[in-house]
């Protein structure tokens, strides 16, 4: 665990969200240290994008706080990159891929000012870290679903955050992107910054973050991936619904009887 | 037609602006979904005219204001534009605080606050002074009675709507296009949209006497929507939908002001004449339009059904040449054998094309044709290749448009996916450009 002098990246303290009379995130209670790549999982309906659109300020929360690195979010904002989830957008909008990444642009550009040379720089070159440099100048409607995240992604980058926060990037996006998104995940957390995804796929949680919090509209547990995805999490994170998944769950279980003869303690049940 | 009436000029000048002003501002109002929202705000402002007539009246009547002070359009404006805003208010409100969608919400206010305005308007021309309030003009416009100093007033407030469009150009980009993500930027999207919501109100009610509350959510909808067609590109489309929205202004007066229309009135006509341009945009906008859509729908199926039988008649020519086969004359019978289907009208397409040419016993291609025929399998072939190693190739950047794969591949890549081809045997057999037997 680290124990750093800095504050932690993202502190969510007896969060509580709810639309109209029923509440959908209640305790949610967690830290994540700074420098990691964090992956949010539970089943659908479990509040994952409520807790990450919570996080960044767009919904009104019922009680409880947010710190980003030990500030408000409202304080923070250009620490904060945010990726939403691509279906949020009208894709038919007249614009083209690099107009779109400029408008990561537009946080510290300021009232009034219009992109200059060294934004297109800017974008240009997120753009190319996506692999995305030729289609520039693409209307947005014409680029396919993978693209359409990468775009995403790229301003994103733009934002040249400290904390980023990704609304199911992995969602329906080809191979090709999905390399493209976990590359650039890898260079992100090499570069000390801290990212905050939610995540649907299960298979891929411990190859592709090193940090997870569980959540079934409250935090079933926080913690590092080696030592927090189990079975036994996972099982009351999913309730009983995780049959679907049980050749993760055997991979895990291996994992945990190899501990736990490691140990001499028992990992799992 | 006078072309000297000052009188006419002025209102030419006003309907021009209105059109410019409302093409500018509808843009962004029909990006943000918020086009039927214009039309409840436009049909809500006509209590308010009422009530700013009646408050005038009074006014006029404790000697507050002056002569035809009730008449005043700065006064009937204000009224207008916060009757508006109370139906925005309204709308939002029950929208919020009910399970109703907003488009339900919005006709249920449009139809009460004109009904009330109906009624009222009623009231006030059966009253002894009412007679000639001439508020009914109000209804469906009455460009006519513009005089310089309304136009003065309309100019003013078209002009600042069209100044805070460009100033704030990259803000209601974002605010159109992903709300949430101005948000996570810092900007004060809710704020914003406010603001654009009394953009809306404003550009509404400047347009009430010449076009009138029935029809000037039109003004706001329709240049925009005929722009859409013609751009790809958000500035291109809100100067176009600007000029649309002038001209629909200009040509709208001119064609009423014309002795052989006998008085036609001014607002309808505008609203048809941005029609008319919306008309023409539907049909024949390159790229979006109906006549281009159709033509390209057309011309794909003809090429996917001339490049489907070079790579038929390849592999004829391949198992030909498999079986020792000294012939390249193909009969139809034998191209048409794999898809169980007429390739008649294809072969013909090749024979005008240059591509192939009728032999004593068949069909023969040329020698264009043939390399054109390698040149498509080969194409076809390596992209099954990809789609089955493509995470192994290492491509990023796969543009599924592209016509060819060396459009996107890298040459390394293209190596690799042509030696996968030998390996399975499957790589285009007959040598480009010579001879097939």
């Amino acid at each position: 665990m680290s124990q750093n002098t800095q504050p932690p990246a993202l502190e969510v303290h007896d969060l509580t969200v709810a639309y109209a009379r029923k509440p959908v995130l209640w305790d949610v209670d967690f830290t994540v240290p700074g420098g990691n790549l964090i992956a949010v999982i539970g089943p659908n309906g479990a509040g994952k994008s409520t807790l990450l659109k919570s996080v960044m300020g767009l919904l009104p929360v019922a009680s409880g706080w947010i710190k980003v690195y030990g500030q408000p979010v409202e304080t923070q904002r250009k620490l904060i990159g945010y990726v939403p989830q691509r279906e949020s957008v009208d894709w038919d909008f007249p614009t083209d891929a690099l107009d779109v990444v400029l408008m990561g642009t537009y946080g510290k550009l300021g009232w009034f000012k219009k992109p200059g040379k060294a934004e297109k720089e800017l974008a240009m070159n997120c753009l190319d870290q996506l692999g995305m440099a030729s289609f520039a100048n693409r209307q947005i409607s014409q680029l396919s679903g993978g693209q359409q995240q990468r775009v995403f992604l790229a301003r994103a980058l733009a934002q040249q955050a400290q904390i980023y926060f990704m609304d199911e990037p992995f969602a329906g996006v080809d191979a090709a992107t999905e390399n493209a998104i976990v590359t650039l995940l890898r260079e992100l957390k090499e570069q000390g910054k801290t990212v905050f995804v939610v995540h649907h796929d299960l298979e891929t949680v411990r190859e592709y973050f090193d940090h997870v919090v569980l959540l079934n509209m409250r935090v079933i547990a926080s913690g590092p991936a080696q030592t927090t995805f189990t079975h036994e999490n996972l099982q009351k994170t999913y309730g009983g619904k995780l049959t679907v998944l049980s050749t993760i769950a055997e991979e895990i279980m291996g994992d945990e009887t190899k501990r736990a003869q490691f140990e001499k303690r028992g990992g799992g049940k | 037609m006078d072309w000297l009436d000052p009188n006419l000029r002025w209102v030419l000048l006003g309907t021009t602006l209105l059109g410019i002003a409302s093409g500018t501002l509808g843009a962004f109002a029909f990006l943000r979904g918020r086009s039927l929202m214009g039309d409840a705000l436009a049909h809500a402002a006509l209590p308010g005219v009422c009530v700013a007539f009646l408050v005038g009246q009074w006014l006029q009547g404790r000697g507050v204001l002056g002569e035809g002070g009730a008449k005043s359009l700065g006064l009937i404006l204000l009224g207008a534009g916060l009757a508006g805003l109370l139906a925005a208010w309204c709308i939002a409100g029950v929208a919020r605080h009910s399970r109703l969608k907003e488009d339900t919400t919005q006709a249920i206010i449009l139809s009460v606050f004109f009904g009330a305005g109906v009624v009222l308007l009623t009231r006030i021309q059966h009253s002894g002074a009412g007679g000639q309030s001439g508020l009914d003009k109000f209804l469906f416009g009455q460009a006519a009675s513009l005089v310089a100093s309304d136009v003065r007033l309309m100019a003013a407030i078209a002009i600042v709507l069209c100044l805070l469009s460009f100033a704030l150009f990259k803000e209601w980009k974002l605010l159109c296009f992903d709300p949430a993500f101005g948000t996570g930027l810092g900007l004060p999207m809710a704020r914003l949209d406010g603001v654009l919501l009394l953009m809306i109100v404003a550009a509404v009610v400047i347009g009430l006497q010449a076009v009138g509350v029935v029809l000037i959510a039109a003004l706001l909808i329709t240049p925009p929507a005929a722009a859409r067609f013609w751009t790809d590109r958000l500035s291109t489309m809100i100067l176009l939908s600007a000029f649309f929205g002038g001209c629909s202004g200009v040509l709208g007066t001119i064609v009423s002001a014309l002795p052989a229309s006998q008085g036609l009135p001014t607002g309808p006509m505008i609203v048809m004449a941005a029609t008319f341009v919306f008309v023409l945009s539907v049909l024949l906008a390159p790229r979006r339009g109906a006549v281009a859509r159709v033509w390209r729908v057309w011309r794909t199926r003809e090429k996917v059904q001339r490049e489907n039988l070079l790579r038929d008649w390849y592999e004829v020519l391949e198992n030909h040449q498999a079986q020792g086969l000294q012939t390249d004359v193909v009969s139809l019978d034998e191209l048409s054998r794999k898809r169980s289907h007429n390739a008649g009208g294809a072969l013909k397409q090749l024979e005008k094309m240059g591509l192939a040419r009728q032999r004593e016993h068949g069909w023969q291609l040329t020698e264009t044709g043939q390399a054109e025929a390698h040149r498509v399998t080969r194409n076809h072939r390596l992209w099954e290749m990809f789609l089955m190693y493509e995470t192994s190739l290492g491509a990023v950047a796969v543009d599924r448009d592209a016509d060819t794969v060396e459009h996107f591949l890298p040459p390394e890549a293209i190596e690799q996916l042509e030696t996968m081809l030998r390996q399975i045997g499957h790589e285009p057999r007959l040598a480009k450009g010579a001879g097939a037997a």
